[in-house]
């Protein structure tokens, strides 16, 4: 299966990251490696075998519904790269297309 | 050309755990921004979320009410988006394995089906500025169960009657605060247009309307759409498969600007989260907790005060409104009829006009409306002056017995009882009367003090002398 341009183009928009043309290029042909190596997990056989969701063999780990101290707001704002008062502070929410 | 709507509703429900679904952190509204949050739902890399056993029950609860199977194992997914209201960039939500499939909500004689209830996590809360947003964490996490319809709607009242339905068994199961203005009762719908006459399966391009903050902002922005999507496709138009706000002050819909959306939503397993098996025996247990539901309500209430069932179904559509009519009968054995009209009739319509959840929030507490009813009924005031009373009664807070004292109001100041009894007075004091033509005035003071005695002092006295100089002159001028 091969992996056009278009399709990593639409993958960075999803991802919210910019590429350039050339990026495009080498980006989809590594996909297409990549791809190709994980289709050998098609020839394993799987009748029978529910789908893993986890890998460990473990089920069913709860908490208590009970109050745990949060962080303090200082400390929960230590790394935004810009806010305002208590509040996060982020540039308008544009269209990343437009 | 006509056209049937297709209707369905997504709603999202508010889980009233303490802490928050995947982490400890409190749930408390109205908290300081950000002054909830950690490193789990603020998506920390090396954190791990760990389920709240709470938010489960309360799942399976909601999903059994709603008469859906419990899978035996569930799994939680990420939902893949990018938007500032979500630190992690995806939500954890459920995709192929749902708490809840194939249940169904009854409205009337018809049979609404919901398709899924799943558990999910909250997101933050965006307040847009002029050029930024401000972004608080503290609703992200917070447990959320999402309860999603079949297509099975095909009005804007039925869509109005299936969430009041909805809303009404949630209350009775508390897992919930319900309040749509605190946002914990949220909705969605999704709504196409099929020609009339069409297979019931032809479904037509599905539009998506978001921002709906109250009930009757669901009816409107339906019917709205309805006529939009009909004009339309009369036109020889097109519907677009969109996603539109609701203008409530505007009373329309507008598209959304369609890339802010371009979600593509990517589901996969979410690793951190291990698969949960629900047992038949928990299952059982949760549906040995359930409480008395609307519909058992109303069998008993029709079984225990002889109601009728349109009534009983009325009464029992919210949690609040029934319990008021029990409390009621509780603290008198007024006549259950009598009250259901009341509560059905005079009460809702205060509740609707004043935006409240139910007759539990009007200031007039059940002791006030025995009180009325047994005023009616033991025919001290009439219907028509209950009606004012009870006006008064709610504006100031005074129970109908005081008002009745306190303003000497009662069945005798109707003109029409005072009229006959002051005759009888007339006819029993001719002396008086006769004095009173004669220009004795103090004879008239007798006469209302006679009138007064026979209505056990109820007739006020200003209408008391009113009515008998009326009738004493009439008498006068024709003789
Ligand atoms: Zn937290």
């Amino acid at each position: 299966m091969a992996i056009s341009t278009k399709e990593v183009e639409y993958l960075a928009l999803l991802a919210r990251i910019q590429l350039t043309p050339q990026e495009l290029e080498r980006f989809a042909g590594q996909m297409d490696e990549i791809l190709a190596y994980v289709e050998k997990l098609k020839t394993a056989r799987t009748e029978g075998v529910s789908p893993t969701s986890h890998v460990l063999e473990l089920s069913n780990v709860f908490r208590e519904d009970k109050v745990e101290p949060s962080l303090p707001t200082e400390k929960v704002l230590a790394n935004a790269p810009d806010r305002e008062g208590p509040f996060f502070k982020v540039p308008q929410i544009i269209d990343p297309a437009g | 050309m006509s056209y049937i709507p297709v209707i369905g509703l997504e709603t999202h429900l508010q889980l009233k755990t303490v802490s928050k679904i995947f982490c400890g952190c409190s749930t408390t509204f109205g908290a300081p921004p950000n002054s909830q949050v950690c490193p789990v739902c603020l998506g920390f890399p090396g954190t791990l979320p760990v389920l709240n056993r709470q938010a489960l029950t309360f799942g399976i609860r909601v999903a059994l009410a709603l008469g859906c199977g419990i899978q035996p194992r569930i799994v939680f997914h990420r939902k893949n988006y990018f938007y500032p209201d979500l630190p992690k960039d995806f939500q954890i939500s459920q995709y192929d394995l749902p708490l809840g499939t194939d249940g169904f909500v009854e409205i009337g004689k018809r049979r609404i089906r919901i398709g899924r209830a799943h558990l999910e996590e909250d997101a933050g809360k965006l307040l847009h500025s002029a050029g930024y947003s401000l972004v608080d964490f503290n609703r992200t996490g917070v447990a959320l169960l999402e309860i999603v319809t079949e297509p099975d709607l095909t009005s804007p009242e039925e869509a109005h009657l299936y969430l009041k339905t909805l809303r009404g068994i949630l209350e009775y199961l508390e897992v919930s605060d319900c309040d749509m203005e605190k946002g914990s009762l949220r909705c969605d719908t999704n709504i196409s247009l099929r020609p009339a006459g069409s297979a019931a399966d032809s479904l037509g391009t599905k539009v998506e309307i978001k921002n709906l903050n109250s009930f009757k902002a669901v009816a409107r922005s339906l019917a709205y759409e309805i006529q939009r999507q009909a004009q339309v496709l009369d036109e020889g138009g097109k519907i677009q498969q969109e996603t539109r706000l609701w203008d409530d002050a505007a009373g329309r819909t507008e598209p959304m600007r369609s890339k802010e959306y371009a979600h593509d939503y990517r589901y996969f397993p979410e690793p951190d989260l291990v698969p949960f098996a629900v047992s038949p025996e928990e299952v059982e247990k949760v549906r040995g907790n359930l409480p008395e539901l609307p519909p058992q309500r109303a069998r008993r209430l029709i079984e225990q005060y002889g109601l009728s069932e349109m009534d009983a179904r009325t009464l029992t559509a919210s949690k609040g409104t029934a319990d008021y009519f029990e409390s009621c009968m509780k603290a008198a054995p007024a006549s259950a009829k009598t009250l259901a009209n009341w509560i059905a009739g005079e009460l809702s319509s205060q509740t609707n006009a004043r935006n409240l959840e139910s007759v539990a929030g009007l200031p007039f507490p059940p002791g006030h409306l025995v009180e009325l009813v047994g005023l009616i009924e033991s025919g001290k005031i009439s219907g028509k002056m209950a009606k004012e009373i009870f006006a008064e009664a709610l504006s100031s807070g005074q129970s109908p017995g005081s008002i009745v004292y306190s303003k000497g109001l009662s069945q005798v100041t109707d003109p029409s009882v005072l009229q006959t009894a002051a005759q009888e007075v007339l006819k029993e004091h001719p002396q008086a009367a006769a004095d009173y033509r004669t220009g004795k005035g103090q004879a008239l003071m007798f006469l209302v003090g006679q009138l007064m005695r026979r209505t056990q002092g109820a007739a006020s006295p200003a209408i008391s002398q009113e009515i008998l100089r009326k009738l004493l002159n009439d008498k006068e001028k024709r003789g």
